[in-house]
C-alpha cells in the first residue's frame, strides 16, 4: 500500500497462526483497521489481519487478544516522526 | 522511511513454543475469545514488568485453566481441586523469596476452596491470589458455579438459578473485605478495551503488593466464556460489562499497601548442632544418670488409678522417671479413652530389669488405687502375691483378699494435713517407696525436680516423706516387699 | 545420646526435625494432638515452620506445597482426619512429593472414639484414595521406634517420592518410654526437582495431571516399578522366637507387644509359639510369612481391627497353612493372657510340648 504524506504512527503484526479469530481486537481497535480474513489459517478460524494503514499503536488489541502472541504492537519511532 | 519499535509483544514469561501440550504448540488450549486468555496475558506481563520470572512460583487449580504450566516460564505447581490457597500457604512458607500467584476460577475457589480462600485471606498470607469468574463452571461443560447470575440456565440449573434452590450469587471480595487481614482486595472486568486496561494495572499491583512483601492481595476478574454461555466473543464481552458487573460491582474494596507493614524475616536457622538442645534433649538428671543395670532382678507391674485431678499420671511418670534415671526399662502408659472426660483415670507403669514386652499392665503386681472403684475395677486382676495401697482408711470388707499385702492409708486426708491436697499422690508415692524399697530417693527426688512445678517442689518433698512415714508406722514389718 | 523418657507422640516430632523435617502442618485430632502441639513448639525453634491448617484436607495440600518446595514435611493425625486427607495422599503419590504422615489410630467408624484402633489399615495399606498408587508404610511398637522409623520414613519418603505413612495407634502415640535419638541432626539440600521460585529451577514443574493415555500409563508405570522396587528392597519385620515355632502369632504395633508377652506365656506353659511382626505393611513382609509356612503348622493373627491385616497375611500364606483369627475393637486391647487363652483354644492339640525353654527367657517374660 503506498503510503502518502505521514507516515502511521503505529503498525501491526497479526500472527495468523496463533489467532483464533475470536474478533476481539477487531472490535477493541479504535480506528477499526483490524479484519478477519477472507481465508482460513490451518487450524480453520478465519485470523484477524491489519489493513496495513490507520495503526496508532495505542496497543489496545494486544491486550484483549486471549492468545500470548497474537499480536505484536509496534510504534513509529520519535525522531521519524519528528 | 519511518522505523518503528515494538512496544508489546509476547510476554518473557510465557514460553515460545508450548512444549508440554502435546499438539498445536503455537496456541493455548483456551476457546477463542475465553478470559483465561486475557487474564494469563495480562499477569505475564505483569512478572515480566516487574522482573520477577525467575522467582515466580504459579499454582495452577483445577478448571480450564488447570494448564498453567504449557504457558507460564515460571516454577508450576498444579494442585487439587479447590486446594491452591493451603498448596502456595505452603511454597511460599517454604521459599518466602519467591512470589507465589495462586490462579482460581469460581468453581474452585468459590465452592470446593471456600474454605482454603477464607483462611489463606485470614491469615494474611503475603502472596497474590487472581480470581477468574466467568459464572461457571467452564472446565466440566457449563455446570452451575456459586457466582452463576440468578435466572441463568446452565446444566445443573436447567430452568434458571432460582435463588429459593440455588441460593444467590456469592460475592467473594465482599466476604474477604470482611476479613482483618488482607491488604488488597480488588474486582475487576474484562468487558471493554477500559476495563481490560484497568485489570492489567490491577493485576500488576497485585503481583507488586507481593514484592514488595506485604500482605494478602486478591483481585476478582469478571471473566468471559463464550463457549458455554453460547455467546460470540463480543457478546460475551458485552454480557460481562453489562450483566456481571450490574451484580458484582467493579471496585477496589481494599487498598491497605500503605499501611501495612512488610513482613519480618523469619529468624535465621539455628546451627544442626544446637537442634538436640533446642529439642530439650539430654536434660535428664546429668552426668550422674544412669550407670549400668542395676543388678536386682525387677519387674514390676504398677497399676495406678483414681478420678482425674488426683495426680494418677503424674504419679506413674515420676515412677517411670525415676525408674529410667536408676537404670530401669520402663515404660508408662496412660489410660485416654472416653472415660478419661467422666472422670476416672489409671495408668499402666513397668520397671524392670529386662526388656519390657508389654507396657500394658493386665496382671499387676502393684496396685495403687486412689478412690474406692478403681480399687474395685482393678483388685481382680492383681496378681497373687500382689502389693495393695489403697487411699482409705480402711480395705472395704469384701475387697479384702488374703494373697495381696493390702495397706489403707488416708493419703489424700494426709495432703490436706500438708495444707495440699493434690499432693495425695505424691503420699501414696512415699508409701509405695517405704513398702518397696525399690527406688533410692535421689532419683525419685531427681525426677520430681524435673516434672512438677518449682512452686510445689518442696511441698512434693514433704508429702515424699510424710508418705514413708506414715507406712512405717501402719504397717507391719510383713509388709515390707522388697524384691 | 542418654535415654529421655518420651511420648510417642512427641518422639515423632522430636526425631523428624533431627531428620531435618522443617514444616508442619496440621489439625488437632486426638490421639493425635501432642504431635501439633509439639510441632508448634519445636519447628520454629529448629527455623522451620508451624501452621494450624484450616482443616485436614487443607494440611494435606499445605504438605503438597512444602513437599513440591523441597522441605522435608509431615503432618499428623487420626481416622477422621486421614480420611479426609486421603485426597490429598492421591495427588502427593502422582505427583511424586515425599512427605511423612503420622496416624495415630483411633476407634471407628465415624466418629467412633478417641480409644486405640487399628482399624485404619486397609485405610492406609490399600490406599484410601484413588488411582493406582501405593503409601510406604511404617508401623512402630514402641516409642523408640516412633523415633527410629520416622527417621527412616524421610528417607524412604525422599528416596522413593512418595508419601510414608506412619501407622501406629493411640496406646503408642500415648505412651512414654525411654528413647534414644539420633546422635547428629541432618538437614539434607532440597531435592533438584523442587520447585523453590528461583532462576534454577524455573522450569521445574509439579503436577499429577497426564492428559495423554500413553503418557498416563508411562507414569502409572513407573509409579508401579518404584512399589516393586521397595518390595524388594524395604521389607522390615520383627521375627520372635519362631525358629522352632508350631504356631505363629502375627501382628503390628501394640499388638505385637501384647503377642511378644503372650508368646512368653505360652513358651512357659511348653507350647512352641513365636512371633512376626510386621514393621512395614507396606511392603509387607510376604516372603517372610511364607517362608514360616515351611515349619510352622498354624498362624494366628490378632489385630485392633475386625480384619484387616488378617487378609494380607492369608494372600501371603495363599494356604500353606491355616491362619486362625482374633481381634478386639472399640478401644479394647487383648491382655497377653486373653491371647494366650485364645491360643490354647484354637490349637488344643499344641499343649504341652516337649520344649526346652531357656531358664532366664522365662524370667523375664
Ligand atoms: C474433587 C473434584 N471434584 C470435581 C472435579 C471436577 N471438576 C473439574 S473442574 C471443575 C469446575 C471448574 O470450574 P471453575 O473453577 O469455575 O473453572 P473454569 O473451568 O470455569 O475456569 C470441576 C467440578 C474435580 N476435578 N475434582
Ligand atoms: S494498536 Fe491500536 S490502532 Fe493499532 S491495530 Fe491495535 S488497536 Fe488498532
Ligand atoms: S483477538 Fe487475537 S485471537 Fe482474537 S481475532 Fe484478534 S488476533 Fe485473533
Ligand atoms: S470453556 Fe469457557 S472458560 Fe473454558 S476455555 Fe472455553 S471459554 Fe474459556
Ligand atoms: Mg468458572
Amino acid at each position: 500500500m503506498a503510503i502518502i504524506g505521514k507516515p502511521d504512527r503505529g503498525s501491526v503484526e497479526m500472527n495468523a497462526e496463533e489467532c483464533k479469530g475470536c474478533g476481539l481486537c477487531l472490535e477493541a481497535c479504535p480506528p477499526k483497521v483490524l479484519h478477519l480474513a477472507e481465508g482460513l489459517n490451518r487450524y480453520g478460524y478465519h485470523p484477524a489481519i491489519y489493513a496495513g494503514v490507520g495503526c496508532t499503536g495505542c496497543g489496545i488489541c494486544f491486550f484483549v487478544c486471549p492468545e500470548p502472541g497474537g499480536i505484536r504492537v509496534f510504534r513509529l519511532d520519535a525522531v521519524a516522526a519528528a | 522511511m519511518a522505523s518503528y519499535t515494538v512496544t508489546h509483544q509476547k510476554a518473557r514469561a510465557f514460553y515460545d513454543t508450548y512444549e508440554r501440550k502435546a499438539e498445536l504448540q503455537n496456541q493455548t488450549h483456551y476457546c477463542p475469545g475465553c478470559g483465561h486468555g486475557i487474564v494469563s496475558k495480562l499477569l505475564a506481563q505483569a512478572i515480566d514488568e516487574l522482573g520477577v520470572q525467575d522467582r515466580t512460583v504459579l499454582i495452577s487449580p483445577v478448571g480450564c485453566s488447570v494448564f498453567g504450566y504449557y504457558y507460564f516460564d515460571v516454577g508450576n505447581v498444579q494442585v487439587a481441586h479447590g486446594r491452591a490457597p493451603a498448596v502456595a500457604t505452603a511454597v511460599k512458607r517454604s521459599r518466602p523469596e519467591s512470589i507465589v500467584i495462586g490462579y482460581q476460577g469460581d468453581g474452585d475457589l468459590a465452592a470446593i476452596g471456600t474454605a482454603e480462600i477464607i483462611h489463606a485471606a485470614n491469615r494474611g498470607e503475603p502472596i497474590t491470589v487472581i480470581f477468574v469468574n466467568n459464572g461457571i463452571y467452564g472446565m466440566t461443560g457449563g455446570q452451575m458455579a456459586p457466582t452463576t447470575l440468578l435466572g441463568r440456565k446452565t446444566a445443573t440449573s436447567p430452568l434458571g438459578r432460582d435463588a429459593m434452590n440455588e441460593g444467590f450469587p456469592l460475592h467473594v471480595c465482599e466476604m474477604l473485605n470482611s476479613l482483618e487481614a488482607p491488604v488488597y482486595i480488588e474486582r475487576v472486568a474484562l468487558g471493554n478495551n477500559k476495563q481490560i486496561m484497568h485489570a492489567a494495572k490491577v493485576v500488576k499491583r497485585a503481583v507488586e503488593n507481593q514484592v514488595k512483601g506485604l500482605g494478602f492481595s486478591f483481585v476478582e476478574v469478571l471473566s468471559p466464556c463464550p463457549t458455554i454461555w453460547k455467546m460470540q466473543p463480543v457478546e460475551a464481552q458485552r454480557f460481562v460489562r453489562d450483566e456481571m458487573a450490574a451484580v458484582f460491582g467493579l471496585c477496589n474494596f481494599r487498598d491497605r499497601t500503605k499501611e501495612a507493614q512488610a513482613r519480618p524475616a523469619r529468624a535465621a536457622s539455628p546451627a544442626l548442632e544446637d537442634l538436640p538442645r533446642l529439642l530439650d534433649l539430654g536434660n535428664g538428671s546429668g552426668e550422674d544418670a544412669v550407670a549400668a543395670c542395676p543388678p536386682q532382678e525387677l519387674d514390676l507391674r504398677i497399676k495406678v488409678a483414681g478420678f482425674g485431678g488426683q495426680g494418677v499420671l503424674m504419679l506413674g511418670e515420676v515412677l517411670a522417671e525415676a525408674g529410667l534415671d536408676a537404670g530401669y526399662e520402663v515404660s508408662w502408659l496412660p489410660s485416654y479413652g472416653p472415660e478419661m472426660r467422666s472422670g476416672t483415670s489409671n495408668c499402666h507403669v513397668r520397671l524392670a530389669n529386662h526388656a519390657i514386652d508389654s507396657p500394658l499392665v493386665s496382671r499387676p503386681n502393684v496396685l495403687l488405687a486412689l478412690n474406692e472403684p478403681s480399687l474395685r475395677k482393678f483388685l481382680p486382676a492383681v496378681e497373687e502375691g500382689g502389693l495393695v495401697l489403697y487411699n482409705g482408711s480402711e480395705i472395704p470388707g469384701d475387697c479384702v483378699r488374703s494373697d495381696l499385702r493390702m495397706v489403707a492409708l488416708p493419703f489424700t486426708q494426709l495432703a490436706d494435713e500438708l495444707g495440699a491436697t493434690k499432693v495425695g499422690n505424691i503420699v501414696m508415692l512415699g508409701a509405695l517407696l517405704e513398702a518397696t524399697g525399690i527406688l533410692e530417693q535421689g532419683r525419685v527426688v531427681g525426677a520430681l525436680k524435673r516434672l512438677v512445678h518449682p512452686r510445689f517442689f518442696e511441698l512434693d518433698l514433704a508429702a515424699l516423706a510424710r508418705g514413708r512415714g506414715e507406712f512405717r508406722e501402719s504397717a507391719s514389718d510383713d509388709y515390707l516387699w522388697g524384691v | 545420646m542418654q535415654k529421655q523418657l518420651t511420648k510417642g507422640n512427641v518422639a515423632i516430632v522430636k526425631a523428624a526435625v533431627l531428620a531435618g523435617c522443617r514444616a508442619f502442618y496440621g489439625y488437632p485430632i486426638t490421639p493425635a494432638s501432642e504431635i501439633a502441639e509439639a510441632a508448634a513448639l519445636y519447628l520454629p525453634r529448629a527455623g522451620g515452620v508451624f501452621v494450624q491448617a484450616e482443616s485436614e484436607v487443607a494440611a494435606i495440600n499445605m504438605l503438597y506445597g512444602a513437599a513440591a518446595a523441597g522441605v522435608r514435611s509431615m503432618t499428623a493425625s487420626s481416622g477422621p482426619g486421614i480420611s479426609l486427607m486421603q485426597e490429598g495422599f492421591s495427588y502427593l503419590a502422582g505427583a511424586e512429593l515425599p512427605c511423612v504422615i503420622a496416624d495415630i489410630m483411633r476407634g471407628g467408624p465415624g466418629l467412633g472414639n478417641i480409644a486405640p484402633e487399628q482399624s485404619d489399615y486397609n485405610q492406609i495399606v490399600k490406599g484410601g484414595g484413588h488411582g493406582n498408587y501405593r503409601t510406604l508404610v511404617v508401623a512402630p511398637d514402641s516409642v523408640q521406634e516412633m523415633a527410629d522409623l520416622t527417621t527412616w520414613a524421610f528417607d524412604l519418603a525422599d528416596r522413593y517420592r512418595n508419601p510414608v505413612v506412619v501407622l501406629a495407634d493411640g496406646f503408642i502415640g500415648q505412651m512414654m518410654e525411654p528413647v534414644e535419638f539420633a546422635a547428629r541432626a541432618t538437614l539434607p539440600a532440597a531435592p533438584g526437582w523442587a520447585v523453590r521460585g528461583d532462576a534454577e529451577t524455573r522450569k521445574n514443574m509439579v503436577t499429577s495431571l497426564y492428559l495423554e493415555p500413553d503418557i498416563l500409563e508411562r507414569h502409572v508405570r513407573k509409579l508401579e516399578e518404584k512399589y516393586k522396587q521397595a518390595e524388594r528392597n524395604e521389607v522390615r519385620f520383627e521375627s520372635w522366637r519362631t525358629e522352632d515355632a508350631e504356631i505363629v502369632l502375627v501382628g503390628y504395633g501394640i499388638v505385637g507387644r501384647i503377642l511378644k508377652a503372650a508368646v512368653e506365656l505360652a513358651r512357659a506353659r511348653g507350647m512352641a509359639v513365636g512371633l512376626l511382626r510386621p514393621i512395614t505393611l507396606f511392603p509387607f513382609p510376604t516372603q517372610q510369612i511364607r517362608e514360616l509356612a515351611k515349619h510352622a503348622k498354624a498362624f494366628a493373627v490378632v489385630e485392633l481391627s475386625t480384619g484387616q491385616l488378617v487378609d494380607d497375611v492369608r494372600l501371603a500364606l495363599e494356604g500353606r497353612a491355616p491362619v486362625e483369627f482374633f481381634s478386639r475393637v472399640g478401644g479394647n486391647a487383648p491382655s497377653a493372657e486373653d491371647v494366650l487363652a485364645f491360643v490354647e483354644h484354637t490349637f488344643p492339640g499344641s499343649l504341652p510340648q516337649p520344649v526346652a525353654v531357656r531358664q532366664e527367657e522365662l524370667i523375664h517374660g
